[in-house]
C-alpha cells in the first residue's frame, strides 16, 4: 500500500500527467490507497482522503465508494471532518441514493448543535440535496430555527425552508407564520431569505397569496428604504443598495399585485420611483430596472406607468450592450400580445437587431419581428425578413421560413405578392422548409387561376437556373405539367414571356429526371409532369412516349410503377388519356356540402372528385379516391343508407402512408349482425386492413365498429374511381 | 459550473437532483455551447427550457442555468459577486487557487448561495463567516497537529 500523499501533491501529480492514460494510472493508484485508508479505523488523514476523492470525482471518475465514508465523517465530532463530510454528501449523494437517508439522523443532531457553523453545515446540506422524506422529518426543526436563533442561522433556515416547500408542498403551511415575522428583521440576509420563502409559498398556494397581500405596505417600505438610503458599504454594488434584495422584493410584489387592483395601487408610487431614480449606466442598475419593468407590465398598473415601462424597454433596445438588448427583446416578446401598438413603435430598432452579429440577439429579433408583422407593414417587414433569410444562421432558417409563410398567408396584399414571396423563400432556403409547403403552394397556385401564366413562366425560369432546391423543383415541375401550354404560347401579361419550344421544356424536365440531385419524389413529379404534357403539346408526343417507356425499367419502384401505368395509358387507354390528364380542378379548403352529405372537416387538400362515391346495395365500399396525400385530419361520411353510417377518418402516418379508421354505426332499432366491411382501392394504392373490432352493429348507435386500414399512396397520382 | 478554456471542469454545483449520466451530459453540452461563443457576444443563451448565463473571467468560464422567471442580469451580478468573494478570500485569485483549494471554493459558494438562491447579500458577512469557520477548523487541526492543506 503506497503512502497517501497530501491533497495538493496529488493534484499536482494528476495535472502533470501528460496523457489520459497516465492520469488514469495516477488516479487509480490514489483511489486504491484511499479505499484502503477508508477501511482502516479512525485515522488522522480521513478528511484529506475524502477531499482527494472529491477532486477525483470532479474530474469525472467514479467515486461512489466514498459515500459511506461521507456518512461516517458527518457523524464525526471534529469540525474539519464534518465539513468535508458534508461537502462530500452534497457532491456524491443525492436523494436517489439510499445512503442519503443515513445522514438524516446526523443532520438532525447537528441542527441542534451549539456551534452555529455546524448547524449551518447541516442546513446547507439539507437545502442542497434533502429528499422529501428527510424534509418531512426535519421540517419542525427548521421551523424552530426560523423563530429562535441568531440571524446567521435564521437566513440559512429560511432558504432551507424554501427547499423543503419545493420538495413537499404541503409543509408550506408550517412556515407561513414564521416567514411573516422574519420580514421585520434588520439583517438583509434574513429579509432576503424571508422574501424568497414568501415568494415560494405564494406561488404554490393561492390562499397564502391572499394572506400575504397584507404585507405589500411593509415590502414597499423596505424597498423605499433601500432606494432612498445613503451609501451602505456592506450592501452596495456600484451605487445601488443591495440590488439582490431589491430585485427579489420586486418579484414578490409582482406576484402579489397580479390581478389585484388594491395591491397594485399600493405599489404604483414605489415602482415609479424606482423606475425613474435607478441609475442605468451599469448592469446592476439595469437589472433592477428590468425587474421593475417586468413587474409593472404584469400587475394592474396605471397606464402612465405602463408607458414608462415600455419606454424603458425602448431605451434598452438602443443600448450598446448586447445583453441589455437581448433582455429588452425578451420582455417585449412577452407583451407584444397585449401592448401591441407600444411595441410597434420600436419596430425599426428590432428589425435592425436582425442584422446583429450575435446569434442570441438574432433569434430574439426574429421572434419579435414575426410577432410584429401586421397588415400595414407586411411589405416592408417581408423585405427585411427575406434578406434576413439569405444571411441567417442555419439553425434559424426553418423557423424563419415557416414564420414568413405564416405571415404571408395571413397578410398577403395580393396573390401575386404571395406567390412571389413563397418562391423567393424556396429559392433561398428551399432545403429548410417544411413538407407541407409544396402542397400548400400548389393549392395556392391552382386557386389563382389568373396568374397561372405568370407563375409558370417564373417557375420555368427558376428551374432553368437551379434544380437543387427540391421543393422548388417539385412545384415547378407540377406547374409546367399543368400549365405547359400557357408556357408554350409565349405570351404573358404579367411578366416577360420566355420563348420556348416544346423541346426545351421537355429538356428541362428530363434534366430534372436524370439529375442526381433530384430526390425520388421530385422525379415522380417530373415524370408525371412529362406525361401531362403529352396532352398539352402537339409535336413531341413520341418523345414523351419514349421517356415514359424508358422509366418503365427504372430501379426505383415508384417511378417504375408510374412509368408502366403511363405507358398503359398510351397504349391501351389512349382514349382516356385526355380525360385523365386534364387540368386539375380548383382545390377547396374546408369545402362543405359535397354530394351525398359528405362533410370534410379540416381537409387541407383532401379532394374527393365529384361524381365518385357510389352507393352499392349491400356492400360498403370505401372509396379511397384521394387527390394527394398530405397531413389531413378529415372525417368523411362515405356511406349513409338504411340507418347504417360509415365514416372515414384519416391520420397521416408518413409522407406516403395514411392510416384510415372506418367507423360504422347503426341507428336503426335492431342489431345488424354479420356486418363486414370491404374496401377496394385502385392499383396505385396499397391497402392493409386490420381486423375490425367486431362484426355486429348494436342498435341505436350504442356502439361503433372500428376498422383500421393502412394505406400507402402513390404521391401525386390522379386516381380514377373504382367502380363496383 | 466553472470550467477552463480547455474544457476542464473546476467546480460544479447542482441544485436539482439529476443522475450522474445526466449531469455529465449537461456539462458536455454547456461546455460545447459556451466555448463556441465568439468573444463579444451576448452572455445569455437558451438551452432546452433553461436560460444559460455565462461570463468569462481570465481563463475560467462561469456558467449558471436559470429558470424562466429568474432575472438574467441579476445572475450576471451573482456570478460577479462570487468572483469578488473568491478574490477577497484568496487575495487576487487565479485558476490555480481554485484548483488546489477547490473545497474552499465550495465552502465560499455555500456561504453565498443555498438551494439555488442567494443567501447573503453582503460581501463582508460572507468573508466573516468564512474566517470564523476556518478558525474553527484550524483549531481542531492544531489540536490534532496535522499539516494544513
Amino acid at each position: 500500500m503506497s503512502p497517501s500523499v497530501p491533497l495538493q501533491e496529488m493534484i499536482r501529480a494528476i495535472r502533470s500527467a501528460r496523457t489520459q492514460c497516465e492520469e488514469r494510472g495516477v488516479i487509480q493508484r490514489e483511489c486504491a490507497a484511499i479505499r484502503a485508508q477508508f477501511r482502516q479505523a479512525d485515522n488522522g488523514g480521513r478528511s484529506h482522503n475524502l477531499a482527494k476523492l472529491l477532486y477525483v470525482h470532479m474530474l469525472g471518475y467514479p467515486a461512489h465508494f466514498g459515500q459511506m465514508e461521507c456518512v461516517r465523517m458527518i457523524a464525526s465530532p471534529r469540525y474539519s471532518e464534518k465539513r468535508v463530510g458534508y461537502l462530500g454528501a452534497m457532491m456524491l449523494l443525492d436523494e436517489k441514493q439510499d445512503a442519503s437517508l443515513l445522514i438524516t439522523n446526523s443532520i438532525k443532531n447537528d441542527l441542534s448543535n451549539s456551534n452555529q457553523y455546524i448547524q449551518s453545515l447541516a442546513l446547507c446540506t439539507l437545502a442542497c440535496m434533502g429528499s422529501a422524506e428527510m424534509c418531512r422529518d426535519l421540517a419542525p426543526e427548521i421551523d424552530r430555527l426560523l423563530r429562535a436563533s441568531n440571524s446567521y442561522i435564521k437566513k440559512k433556515a429560511a432558504l432551507c425552508a424554501v427547499h423543503i416547500v419545493r420538495k413537499v408542498h404541503d409543509l408550506g403551511e408550517l412556515f407561513t407564520k414564521a416567514a411573516r415575522s422574519l420580514l421585520t428583521e434588520k439583517n438583509h440576509g434574513v429579509v432576503h431569505g424571508a422574501v424568497v420563502l414568501i415568494t415560494e409559498l405564494c406561488e404554490r398556494n393561492s390562499e397564502t397569496l391572499e394572506r400575504f397581500r397584507k404585507t405589500v405596505p411593509d415590502l414597499v417600505q423596505i424597498m423605499k428604504g433601500l432606494v432612498i438610503s445613503g451609501y451602505s458599504p456592506d450592501h452596495d454594488v456600484a451605487g445601488i443598495s443591495d440590488p439582490f434584495l431589491q430585485v427579489r422584493i420586486l418579484r414578490l410584489l409582482r406576484i402579489l399585485g397580479r390581478n389585484n387592483e388594491a395591491a397594485s395601487d399600493a405599489m404604483n408610487d414605489l415602482l415609479a420611483q424606482v423606475a425613474t431614480n435607478t441609475d442605468s449606466t451599469k448592469t446592476v442598475g439595469n437589472a433592477v430596472l428590468y425587474e421593475t419593468v417586468l413587474t409593472v407590465l404584469d400587475i394592474k398598473s396605471e397606464s402612465g406607468l405602463r408607458v414608462l415601462a415600455v419606454n424603458i424597454l425602448g431605451r434598452f433596445l438602443l443600448n450598446n450592450d448586447r445583453n441589455i438588448r437581448y433582455i429588452a427583446m425578451t420582455s417585449l416578446q412577452k407583451i407584444v400580445g397585449t401592448d401591441h401598438n407600444a411595441v410597434q413603435r420600436h419596430r425599426g430598432t428590432i428589425v435592425d437587431c436582425l442584422k446583429d452579429q450575435d446569434a442570441s440577439v438574432k433569434r430574439r429579433a426574429l421572434e419579435l419581428s414575426l410577432a410584429l408583422v401586421s397588415a400595414s407593414n407586411i411589405r416592408s417587414m417581408m423585405k427585411e425578413l427575406l434578406s434576413f433569410l439569405s444571411s441567417c444562421p442555419p439553425e434559424l432558417r426553418s423557423q424563419t421560413a415557416s414564420g414568413i409563410f405564416n405571415a404571408a398567408e395571413r397578410y398577403a396584399p395580393s396573390q401575386r405578392w404571395h406567390i412571389d414571396t413563397i418562391l423567393h423563400v424556396l429559392t433561398t432556403a428551399g432545403g429548410d422548409v417544411r413538407d407541407e409547403t409544396v402542397p400548400n403552394l400548389i393549392q395556392l397556385i391552382t386557386n389563382t387561376s389568373e396568374l397561372h401564366c405568370y407563375t409558370v413562366h417564373k417557375l420555368y425560369r427558376a428551374l432553368l437556373s437551379d434544380i437543387s432546391q427540391q421543393p422548388l423543383v417539385q412545384v415547378a415541375c407540377w406547374c409546367i405539367g399543368e400549365y405547359g401550354d400557357l408556357l408554350l404560347t409565349g405570351e404573358c401579361q404579367e411578366t416577360e414571356p420566355v420563348q420556348v419550344t416544346e423541346d426545351y421544356v421537355l429538356d428541362v424536365l428530363e434534366t430534372v429526371l436524370q439529375s442526381h440531385m433530384s430526390s425520388p419524389s421530385t422525379r415522380g413529379f417530373a415524370l408525371t409532369a412529362t406525361m401531362k404534357l403529352s396532352t398539352r403539346i402537339t409535336e413531341n408526343v413520341d418523345r414523351i412516349r419514349s421517356i415514359v417507356s424508358i422509366y418503365g425499367s427504372c430501379i426505383d419502384v415508384e417511378l417504375q410503377q408510374r412509368a408502366v401505368e403511363y405507358n398503359a395509358l398510351f397504349k391501351k387507354y389512349d382514349h382516356m388519356r385526355a380525360a385523365v390528364l386534364e387540368r386539375m380542378p380548383v382545390i377547396e379548403k374546408n369545402s362543405q356540402g359535397h354530394t351525398n352529405g359528405e362533410t370534410i372537416k379540416e381537409s387541407q387538400t383532401v379532394k374527393v372528385k365529384p361524381g365518385e362515391p357510389q352507393q352499392p346495395a349491400n356492400q360498403v365500399q370505401a372509396n379511397a379516391a384521394f387527390y394527394t396525400v398530405f397531413s389531413i385530419v378529415a372525417t368523411v361520411t362515405v356511406y349513409e343508407k338504411d340507418g347504417v353510417t360509415v365514416t372515414l377518418s384519416c391520420e397521416k402516418q408518413s409522407d406516403s402512408g395514411l392510416t384510415v379508421t372506418l367507423t360504422a354505426s347503426n341507428s336503426t332499432e335492431s342489431d345488424i349482425r354479420g356486418f363486414t366491411l370491404q374496401a377496394a382501392v385502385p392499383k396505385s394504392v396499397q391497402l392493409h386492413m386490420k381486423a375490425p373490432s367486431g362484426d355486429s352493429l348494436p342498435a341505436r348507435g350504442t356502439a361503433k365498429l372500428k376498422t383500421r386500414a393502412d394505406m400507402s399512396e402513390v404521391y401525386e397520382t390522379k386516381v380514377s374511381p373504382v367502380t363496383s | 459550473l466553472l470550467f477552463s478554456r480547455q474544457g476542464k471542469l473546476r467546480l460544479q454545483k447542482w441544485f436539482t437532483p439529476l443522475t450522474d449520466r445526466e449531469k455529465k451530459k449537461v456539462i458536455r453540452d454547456m461546455m460545447m455551447l459556451v466555448l463556441a461563443r465568439p468573444p463579444r457576444s451576448c452572455n445569455f443563451l437558451q438551452w432546452r427550457d433553461l436560460k444559460i448565463v455565462y461570463k468569462r473571467y481570465a481563463s475560467l468560464y462561469f456558467c449558471a442555468g436559470l429558470e424562466d422567471k429568474d432575472n438574467e442580469l441579476l445572475a450576471l451580478e451573482v456570478l460577479h459577486r462570487y468572483v469578488e468573494l473568491l478574490d477577497k478570500y484568496f487575495g487576487n485569485v487565479c485558476e490555480l487557487d481554485i484548483i488546489f483549494n477547490f473545497e474552499k471554493a465550495y465552502f465560499i459558494l455555500d456561504e453565498f448561495l443555498m438551494g439555488g438562491e442567494i443567501l447573503e447579500t453582503s460581501k463582508l458577512a460572507v468573508g466573516v463567516s468564512m474566517e470564523e469557520a476556518d478558525t474553527l477548523q484550524e483549531t481542531m487541526e492544531e489540536y490534532m497537529s496535522k499539516p494544513a492543506y
